[in-house]
């Protein structure tokens, strides 16, 4: 089956493509991209007005299957990464059984074959069951087909031990995403430490539970070489951190939230706990400093750390309530609002952290470009499409989104996987 | 004119007139108390229901009272555990008492929050009896009141709050409270028991008793929770005690016609010297009984009540 896109600006930044075109598909590789392309029996999606981008990837969601499956599936999950406009999704390790080795990581790409909608790539977990104590085989996990380590939710307390992962992924070329946490300084801590959880009588989690982290692992990742990537950098600190590592020559690069860039912890004071995420929702300032690392390039990628949970887990007390936001469906619409829109993003630097770094960080062959044979994966934007977020309408099993009522300009009309339509018109097609 | 709000839910909501107007409305109602048939009919017909998540004799037998010296019907739910635990969520229960009848809702929760829940699901009152270390608005009107009724005013007056600031909702109520009507509010702790930005709340914090005290009119001692030392946060009760236990030594720093105040249950030799909560200038049981009025004064005013007069008559 053959796509013809028509009449859209594509913007692909990686072949320097930023002008009206037409884009066709074939066999699911993209098979030209040029003006004025004849029909010839393709199906013809119009696109005036609407941007063409290469798909975009989340490289931190959770889909909670196996053992979580109340919560979201890798079915509903990936369902709600295409209705974001996602056409591939990386799922953090942290499920039941954790995502500790070969057996496991087939096991979920097989689910993702016969259920997904979008592409997943699995991460594999640091360290047996990641309790922390000892290395996983990332080995064998990347032979079959892990992307990254993680040890996201579990953060990594024992440095020796990230230092050895460090130096035994970096064998791989394997990423090390951290999640970037010191427990003992979290001390039960539910939201931002500062003037706010004085106010709101709840216990803060103080900035430097982050940034104590992320110093540690930038200089495990100098002294072992390997390639550090810091997940949902949420402080003024850490980016600072970052930008100064990467001054240094460090492997080192960083992912930022919607929720981290479009909410302060300000609005925790309604109690809901939708509002309840880990990273907290930091000050004003940590979420301008934010936006001015996602501007200068130091931070690479817009992730959603998509954390669904059930309704009856959330409806509960503030201090009850598990850590986790939905983001998939939110995350474009977000971005547009808050970054691409007041001008800190062109719509080429928010491709380049919505797909094209995302692909290059998880080594993804033809992904993250609308080249002449890369893979038809595709997400067509119609930048003026207003919606009201309702969390009633979401694909994901979860409606844990402190968005729901916003309305959102700049969503996601079609999303394209492998030549294959998942979502036009804001409707899932599989 | 009541109160043109349904809930109360904390001190910081509350403008400057709301808080004169309860203040104004307790009074009547304190003769009540003084009574020797300490029954009006105001409530009449009204069901008030305590649901207490934390034990709690003291607040609850007030909020009881206070019902009960108005006609109200009232009703003591007591549970120690959590809806965590217990299954059912603070929703669900709030919303079967309101099924029942229930006008008014007081809840004492350890969760900061809890009564912001329960008060956007319900349409009956919600009268928030402390909710973790968020707010305690009766136990700071109460306070009010009785610095008022002793000092004639809270304008001007230096007032220093002394203990757990951290893990207080007392304390957080007052510091509301106190400011708007005017006064100077100082805390008084060991560094790891004083909040984050806690002077952004209009406050002067105070490490050193003896600077904090100085000069002040109002010693309010706050009750040290003995498991914070568990929790690391001091090295011994004992030292605890000795840095900044209120003794008559240290009393003497304040005014000389300088209140002492507790909101009970004291720690008798821990946060304050034995003498001292005995002593001429502790007002500690009278904040008890104004406990009683100021709570009146509210769920006349939470239900729709206006003019005090009529209420007592
Ligand atoms: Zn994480």
């Amino acid at each position: 089956m053959k796509l013809l896109i028509k009449g859209g600006r594509v913007v692909d930044p990686v072949n320097g493509i930023s002008r009206a075109a037409d884009v066709l598909v074939a066999e699911g590789k993209i098979s030209a991209v040029d003006k004025n392309i004849a029909a010839d029996g393709a199906e013809v999606i119009e696109a005036a007005g609407r941007l063409v981008v290469p798909g975009f990837i989340d490289m931190h969601v959770h889909l909670r299957e196996p053992g979580f499956e109340a919560k979201e599936t890798i079915a509903t999950g990936t369902r709600a990464a295409a209705r974001g406009g996602f056409s591939g999704v990386a799922c953090m390790p942290n499920t039941n059984p954790v995502i500790d080795n070969h057996a496991l990581v087939e096991f979920i790409k097989s689910r993702a074959a016969a259920e997904g909608a979008v592409n997943v790539f699995p991460i594999g977990a640091i360290t047996k069951g990641s309790k922390g104590e000892e290395l996983a085989e990332i080995g064998d996990m990347k032979l079959a087909g892990a992307v990254a380590i993680s040890d996201d939710g579990r953060p990594l307390m024992n440095a020796q031990v990230m230092r050895l992962a460090m130096e035994y992924a970096r064998m791989f070329g394997l990423p090390v995403i951290s999640h970037c946490e010191d427990l003992n300084l979290v001390a039960d801590g539910v939201m931002h430490e500062g003037y706010y959880s004085t106010v709101y009588g709840l216990k803060g989690i103080t900035r430097l539970a982050e940034e104590a982290m992320a110093a540690r692992d930038i200089m495990l990742a100098e002294l072992t070489g390997a390639w550090l990537h810091v997940a949902h950098i949420s402080t003024a600190g850490s980016v600072e951190l970052v930008r100064m590592a990467k001054k240094k020559g460090i492997r080192v690069t960083a992912e930022a939230t919607p929720h981290h860039f479009s909410l302060t912890e300000e609005v925790v004071g309604s109690y809901d706990t939708a509002t309840k995420v880990n990273p907290p929702l930091r000050s004003a300032d940590d979420v301008r400093a934010v936006k001015e690392g996602l501007r200068d390039g130091t931070i690479d990628v817009i992730a959603t750390d998509h954390a669904p949970h059930t309704v009856e887990e959330k409806d509960v007390e503030y201090n009850y309530a598990p850590f986790g936001i939905v983001g998939l469906e939110t995350a474009v619409g977000l971005a547009f609002g808050e970054l691409v829109r007041p001008g800190l993003l062109s719509p080429e630097e928010l491709v380049m952290k919505m797909s094209v770094n995302p692909a290059r960080i998880l080594g993804l062959e033809g992904k993250g470009h609308l080249g002449v044979g890369a893979d038809a994966d595709i997400t067509v934007i119609d930048p003026e499409l207003k919606e009201i977020v309702d969390v009633n309408r979401f694909a994901s099993r979860a409606k844990n989104s402190p968005f729901n009522g916003w309305e959102l300009t700049g969503l996601p009309v079609v999303t394209i996987v492998g030549g294959q339509i998942v979502m036009q018109n804001r409707q899932i097609v599989v | 004119m009541g109160l043109n709000r349904k809930d109360l839910l904390g001190i910081k909501d509350l403008s400057v007139g709301e808080i004169q107007l309860i203040l104004e409305t307790a009074e009547p109602m304190k003769d009540i108390i003084r009574r020797q048939i300490k029954k009006v009919p105001t409530l009449r017909g009204k069901a008030v229901i305590n649901l207490f998540y934390e034990p709690s004799t003291r607040t609850r037998t007030s909020f009881e009272l206070a019902g009960k010296y108005m006609s109200a019907d009232t009703i003591n739910i007591s549970t120690s555990a959590s809806s965590v635990v217990k299954g059912e969520t603070l929703r669900d229960t709030g919303k079967t008492l309101e099924v029942m009848g229930a006008d008014v809702v007081i809840i004492r929760h350890s969760a900061s929050g809890a009564p912001h829940i329960l008060a956007k699901h319900l349409s009956a009152s919600v009268i928030n009896a402390g909710d973790g270390f968020h707010e305690h608005p009766t136990q700071a009107l109460l306070d009010m009141f009785t610095i008022r009724e002793k000092k004639g005013r809270l304008e001007g007056l230096k007032v220093a709050i002394v203990g757990d600031i951290m893990f207080s909702r007392v304390a957080r109520s007052n510091i509301w409270g106190l400011t708007k009507m005017g006064a100077e509010v100082r805390v008084i702790a060991p560094a790891t028991l004083l909040p984050p930005d806690i002077e952004k709340l209009g406050v002067k914090a105070y490490t050193s008793i003896e600077e904090g005290l100085c000069d002040v009119d109002v010693v309010m001692v706050l009750r040290m929770q003995l498991e914070r030392q568990q929790k690391g946060l001091f090295p011994t009760i004992r030292e605890y005690s000795r840095l900044y236990g209120v003794t008559a030594e240290r009393v003497r720093l304040a005014r000389p016609d300088a209140l002492v105040m507790h909101p009970g249950p004291m720690n008798r030799g821990i946060e304050i010297a034995p003498d001292v909560a005995d002593g001429v200038q502790a007002v500690i049981n009278e904040q008890v009984t104004n406990g009683v009025a100021v709570r009146m004064a509210l769920l006349y005013l939470l239900t729709g009540g206006g003019n005090p007069h009529e209420a007592v008559n």
